[in-house]
């Protein structure tokens, strides 16, 4: 066929005795991007037999499977001919099937790095948010804590490095950039990524109704807002959600 | 009346474990559970329990207990100085807190983490199916010196004390790991010096992570801009400066710090309860050997119910025993024995 059978890209790799990992590639891409999201659908929608779990990373998936109900080389083999049924990196974004609405106030104490951020990227602090709030931006994969987002991409000129120093620590509802990617703190946390805004929204509470807000593939809308409509939306905020709201897409 | 378990004294780390909240990656949250899973199975056995029960997890120093009601409970993980009032306590055994009594674990002897097992349920608030304390996640909060547990009913009160001979696994030594993922981004010459080291099980530790020391920094050959993959308990993953951490139950589910290889689950135990300053050595074993020496948990305590026996109790240790009937009609003689079927000819 083409020369893209040579490619290491994708790979499928055993992950210790119960896991496997689908690489599409090492580094996030709009390309790495489409296909890991699309291709972790379509092995959900398979529902293979004894698989637990998957979930994706910005280009990789999980799989994970119960050692009691199917093996290793089985779960290979059914993946392989998903993972070939197609190129997934030629795939479209999966459709949307909910759009989350969130306020953020971005710059001065809610975003201590945005100016620093914008030279970095060779904009005005107002240009760079605009590109963030008028950006397609997903889940594109929820982790390292509970709940916490990783949202992208923002174009290749947002491809600016984690500090070498890091941030001793960050509050939950930081927003914060990195590699193409913004991340939505739910704990405060110590970091390498610089932080631009802030929301009242927090993707992950204990003790809420529904714990985890987000969903892979969510759609985020970030809306810039003042610093003191922010404190007026935190101040009435009992179930963390800082003004956000979300709408569903009846499916096309 | 309310039966309760009241917490004199806690020490620093100690917090309720079961066996945590497994497949959650998706939403970002770790297995969490038990750092030594085995421990909760060996009580398991011990106790005569259906299954798995709600224990405290004590890292490296105890508490002081007391309860309202006859409670039994087994002591499994990492031996701690115990005693109940002035009689020292043996390890690895069941035995029964009456009210009045004060039941005392110290410092840890051997391993890192010891567990406390009430055969009555510890009964708290499940989070998403599970009473398991997650720090790192920031769901539930260790257990605080003042606090009590309701418990519920023993539903084998009469069992006699039962004992277990643990696996050996409570002062370092060699841990086996499989090649993952990420392996191939450290070169031979690294991979090989991993292998042949010998490494010290640092003082910085805790349920997320152990840190090894002793070695010079492991440095990966990175692609620029790695992107975060996933990462899974037993992970040996290296900091910015070089630094092996294996990771542990609560450890986060994807980053960006390159991990050279997996601990096999069957070893984590171990890796767990390694001792501070205690030696740790890698060996590299193919998958399917893997496969082979990591059974189910169905599987596992299934074995280890094989593996308990009664205690029998040494005549010099009961401190009345002229007030024993020691002939009874009840008695048929086989009660105490390990395997019934043995006795039949």
């Amino acid at each position: 066929m083409t020369a893209q059978n040579a490619a290491p890209f994708p790979c499928l790799l055993p992950f210790g005795v119960d896991s496997i990992v689908v690489r599409f590639a090492w580094t996030a891409s709009d390309t790495a991007t489409r296909a890991v999201q699309n291709f972790q659908r379509a092995i959900t929608a398979a529902a293979l037999p004894g698989v637990v779990e998957t979930a994706t990373a910005l280009a990789s998936v999980i799989i994970s499977f119960d050692r009691g109900v199917t093996t290793r080389a089985v779960v290979c083999d059914q993946v392989q001919q998903i993972l070939d049924s197609t190129d997934w990196t030629r795939t479209q974004p999966p459709p949307a099937q909910r759009i989350w609405h969130i306020p953020v106030a971005f710059g001065g104490d809610y975003g201590p790095q945005l100016d620093q951020v914008a030279q970095m990227i060779s904009r005005t602090p107002d240009q760079a948010i605009a590109e963030i709030t008028d950006t397609d931006l997903r889940v594109l994969s929820i982790g390292f804590a509970p709940g916490q987002p990783y949202i992208g991409l923002l174009d290749p000129h947002w491809n600016i490095p984690r500090q070498t120093e890091l941030t001793p620590q960050v509050p939950a509802g930081a927003l914060v950039v990195a590699v193409r990617q913004l991340v939505l703190f739910t704990n405060p946390s110590v970091t390498g990524w610089r932080q631009v805004g802030y929301c009242g929204f927090r993707p992950f509470l204990a003790d809420r109704a529904d714990p985890f807000a987000l969903k892979l593939g969510d759609v985020l809308k970030f809306h810039a807002v003042s610093h003191s409509d922010m404190t007026t939306i935190t101040a009435s905020d009992d179930a963390g959600l800082g003004g956000a709201r979300c709408e569903s897409v009846s499916a096309a | 009346m309310t039966h309760q378990l009241i917490i004199d004294r806690a020490g620093p780390a100690v917090t309720l474990q079961d066996l945590g909240r497994p497949h959650r990656l998706a939403q970002g949250l770790s297995n969490g559970g038990a750092a030594d899973r085995l421990a909760l199975f060996e009580a398991t056995a011990i106790l005569g329990a259906t299954g798995p029960l709600p224990a405290i997890e004590m890292a490296g120093f105890g508490g002081v207990f007391r309860t309202t009601v006859p409670m039994r409970f087994a002591l499994t993980g990492a031996t701690m100085a115990a005693s109940i009032d002035d009689t020292a306590l043996t390890w690895n055994r069941s035995y029964t807190l009456e009210p009045g009594q004060t039941l005392t674990l110290g410092a840890v002897i051997r391993g890192s983490y010891g567990y406390l097992t009430p055969a009555s349920p510890i009964l708290s608030d499940p989070w998403q199916h599970s009473q398991s304390t997650h720090l790192l996640a920031g769901i539930g909060q260790p257990i605080a010196t003042g606090q009590a547990f309701e418990l519920g009913p023993d539903p084998d009160a009469k069992r006699p004390d039962h004992k277990i001979t643990p696996s050996d696994r409570f002062g370092g030594g060699f841990i086996r790991i499989v090649t993952g993922p990420q392996t191939e981004l450290f070169d031979s010459q690294t991979l090989t010096r991993f292998l042949n080291t010998r490494f010290e099980r640092s003082p910085q530790a805790n349920r997320q992570g152990v840190r090894l020391d002793g070695a010079d920094p492991f440095v990966a050959n990175i692609p620029a801009g790695l992107a975060s993959e996933f990462i899974q308990t037993g992970d040996i993953q290296m900091t910015g400066q070089g630094v092996p951490y294996v990771l542990l139950a609560e450890c986060q589910t994807i980053g960006g710090y390159p991990r050279i290889a997996t601990v096999i689950p069957a070893d984590i135990p171990k890796m767990a309860q390694a001792p501070i300053g205690s030696y740790v050595e890698f060996d590299v074993i193919p998958l399917d050997q893997a496969d082979q020496a990591c059974p189910a948990d169905a599987q596992i305590l299934q074995s280890l119910r094989c593996q308990v026996s009664p205690c029998l109790r040494n005549p010099h240790d009961i401190p009345n025993l002229l007030g024993y009937q020691l002939i009874s009609g009840m008695i048929a003689g086989t009660e105490f024995d390990e395997d019934p079927d043995d006795t039949v000819n």
